[in-house]
């Protein structure tokens, strides 16, 4: 009886455990492998922290590490900002929010490599449309992806305004849930619109924003197409980020040792983020 | 002046006329019924009078004041839903608290209420419960709790108890009309079940089609019902109405009797509900002739057969006449 009952239960969970083990665990397994006994491309047969150490010691490294928690820490709370603010007013019974939730969601539907391209014509100091709207106002350009100070915030905000419509559509989902007689209930009961928005939509929205929030912060780690087109992490690493470094290590330098090692360090600050999520906010949501 | 009146309030959606010119108005301290089946417009009513929706035309006085565009929470007035509207990420305690921390009232005062309403419901130990640990029951006791916490002059219910089981219904219909009556509070009540406004209303008013059909105390409409739509309405089963040739004739399934003398009718079936049997009958002599799904109600168990003919009859007095061209009570024959 019980050996059948392990052979199903094996043949049952088969294919979900062939795909991780295949495309998830063994190739963490292999990088730190790699990290551990690498030798740029090649593979020696010692083990040696060699190319941890070296990580400590490679200012871009921590130029790039900056660049990352910076991103995140602005692109997250913004675009969440500004879908839940979106949301609010699409959900609102005005004419046209049909017209209003369509062009919110519009970024969305494009490909990033497209997006990145269209904002390439924005921001380019000859011919860009900020430019030349700077223009007309009698204020000089900026080299908006030149310019060190500039780059990484220039990108930010293609990111926010590609993210935001996207993380709408959640806030949108969960704000048609909210039944509206809690609202009626409220409003009999004299609470202020701010005050309704403050006790009732907001802590109701949390699971939203709980979702949103872990969602926006991997695409803020793994989303970097836009670097490929715009900035290639220039000018001067100022808008490189953990993964295009990885990136540029492993297939424009060939150190696959170096960039494993990096990997387990992105992968250690996605756990370490994920934990920290799930653990402590969770707790605090109401489901 | 009334407590609450309300003149010639109407509400359109899009030409459609939802409510059509109703006037009632309500005593301080009673329990007012508005009663109708779906569609009628007595939810519309209600939510013009709360606020939530306005006024094609009409106006509201509660006391000395013209309510009629005021916004809800500056009406003096709670309200309790048939969806309980409990806020589900708050405690009992939080949701009782709402409405007081939403007026600024004070501190203490706040507690002193919470604790007063928390006692009168009986649910002192579910204080710091969220609604999803509540039976419906309770989570209804709550609403109404944190109606009873706001003091306010005026309480709407809509439905209340439509969620309910019937056993639960009956209880709640009990607690609820005695809390009505200890604390002195002026309800009006929306509801499409007859019993709960025959059983709790001081007075009904009975809508149809967004007009009013009839008000009065509960025993006039079972007694002197005004039209064919307020015999069909009340009463269980419906009163009988049967086509004479010059009159609409109304006899309720209680007050028909099997007799000797009468009129002779054929049993279709039999249905037996415990304290009761109720037969239905067609009606194939006399000058009821071909009167068919008559109702009769008769006391106790009765074992009858399908298609044997029985002789049916009922007394004058019982009997009630409506008018052929206009469903109207013809007073006085």
């Amino acid at each position: 009886m019980f050996k059948t009952y392990k052979a199903q239960a094996w043949l049952l969970l088969a294919p979900a455990l062939i795909l991780l083990v295949a495309f998830t665990y063994l190739p963490i397994g292999n990088t730190i492998w790699r990290s551990v006994f690498g030798f740029g491309v090649q593979m020696g047969n010692q083990a040696s922290p060699e190319n941890y150490a070296r990580l400590l010691d490679d200012p871009v490294f921590w130029q790039v590490l900056k660049n990352s928690a910076l991103y995140a820490l602005i692109t997250v709370p913004a675009s969440i900002f500004f879908a839940l603010s979106m949301a609010l007013w699409v959900n609102g019974k005005i004419a046209g929010t049909g017209f209003m939730r369509l062009s919110f969601f519009t970024p969305t539907m494009l490909p990033m490599i497209s997006v990145a391209n269209i904002w390439l014509l924005f921001y380019s100091s000859e011919i860009g449309l900020f430019n030349a709207v700077l223009g007309w106002f009698g204020v000089s350009g900026v080299n908006w992806l030149g310019n060190p100070d500039t780059a990484l915030y220039s990108l930010m905000t293609m990111t926010i305004w590609k993210e935001a419509g996207f993380f709408m559509i959640f806030y949108l989902a969960a704000l048609q849930t909210i039944s509206p007689d809690l609202y009626k209930a409220a409003k009999t009961e004299n609470a202020s619109s701010l005050y309704i928005f403050r006790r009732i939509t907001f802590p109701l929205l949390m699971p939203t924003t709980l979702f949103v929030f872990v969602n926006a912060l991997l695409n803020s780690f793994k989303l970097i197409d836009h670097l490929f087109i715009l900035t290639k992490g220039g000018p001067n690493n100022a808008t490189n980020l953990l993964l295009y470094y990885i990136y540029e290590n492993s297939f424009s330098f060939f150190d696959t040792a170096y960039a494993s090692a990096l990997t387990v360090i992105l992968l250690l600050i996605l756990i370490v983020m994920a934990l920290i999520q799930f653990g402590v906010i969770e707790r605090r949501v109401h489901y | 002046m009334s407590f609450l009146s309300i003149s010639n309030l109407s509400k359109d959606y899009a030409q459609h006329c939802v409510v059509n010119d109703i006037s009632f108005s309500i005593e301080q301290g009673e329990f007012i019924s508005l009663l109708g089946p779906s569609g009628c417009g007595k939810s519309t009513t209600l939510n013009m009078i709360a606020g939530l929706e306005v006024p094609s035309r009409g106006q509201i006085h509660l006391g000395q004041n013209d309510i009629t565009h005021l916004p809800p929470g500056k009406r003096g007035l709670s309200m309790v839903f048939q969806s309980y509207a409990l806020f589900p990420h708050l405690s009992v305690k939080e949701n009782i608290l709402f409405g007081l921390k939403a007026r600024r009232v004070d501190k203490q005062e706040q507690l002193k209420r919470l604790k007063h309403a928390i006692e009168l419901v009986g649910l002192e130990e579910h204080i710091n419960k969220k609604p999803s640990q509540l039976s419906g029951g309770q989570c209804q006791r709550v609403a109404l709790a944190r109606s009873i916490a706001s003091q306010a002059p005026l309480c709407l219910m809509d439905e209340p108890l439509s969620n309910l089981d019937t056993k639960l219904r009956n209880e709640m219909r009990n607690e609820l009309r005695h809390l009505q009556k200890s604390l002195g509070l002026t309800v009006v009540y929306v509801t499409h079940d007859q019993i709960e406004a025959m059983s709790m209303a001081d007075k009904i008013i009975l809508l149809n089609q967004g007009k009013v059909e009839q008000q009065g105390s509960p025993e006039s409409f079972y007694q002197t019902p005004e039209s064919t739509f307020v015999a069909r309405f009340i009463g269980h089963p419906p009163m009988n109405l049967i086509t004479s040739h010059e009159h609409i004739i109304g006899v309720r399934p209680e007050h028909i009797e099997v007799q000797n003398v009468g009129h002779k009718a054929k049993i279709k079936n039999s249905d037996y509900q415990g304290a009761a049997t109720v037969i239905n009958v067609d009606i194939i002599d006399g000058p009821f002739h071909g009167s068919k799904n008559i109702q009769l109600s008769l006391m106790g168990k009765h074992q009858l057969t399908e298609g044997s003919d029985l002789t049916i009859n009922w007394s004058e007095q019982e009997q009630h006449l409506f008018s052929k061209s206009t469903g109207k009570r013809i007073a006085g024959i």
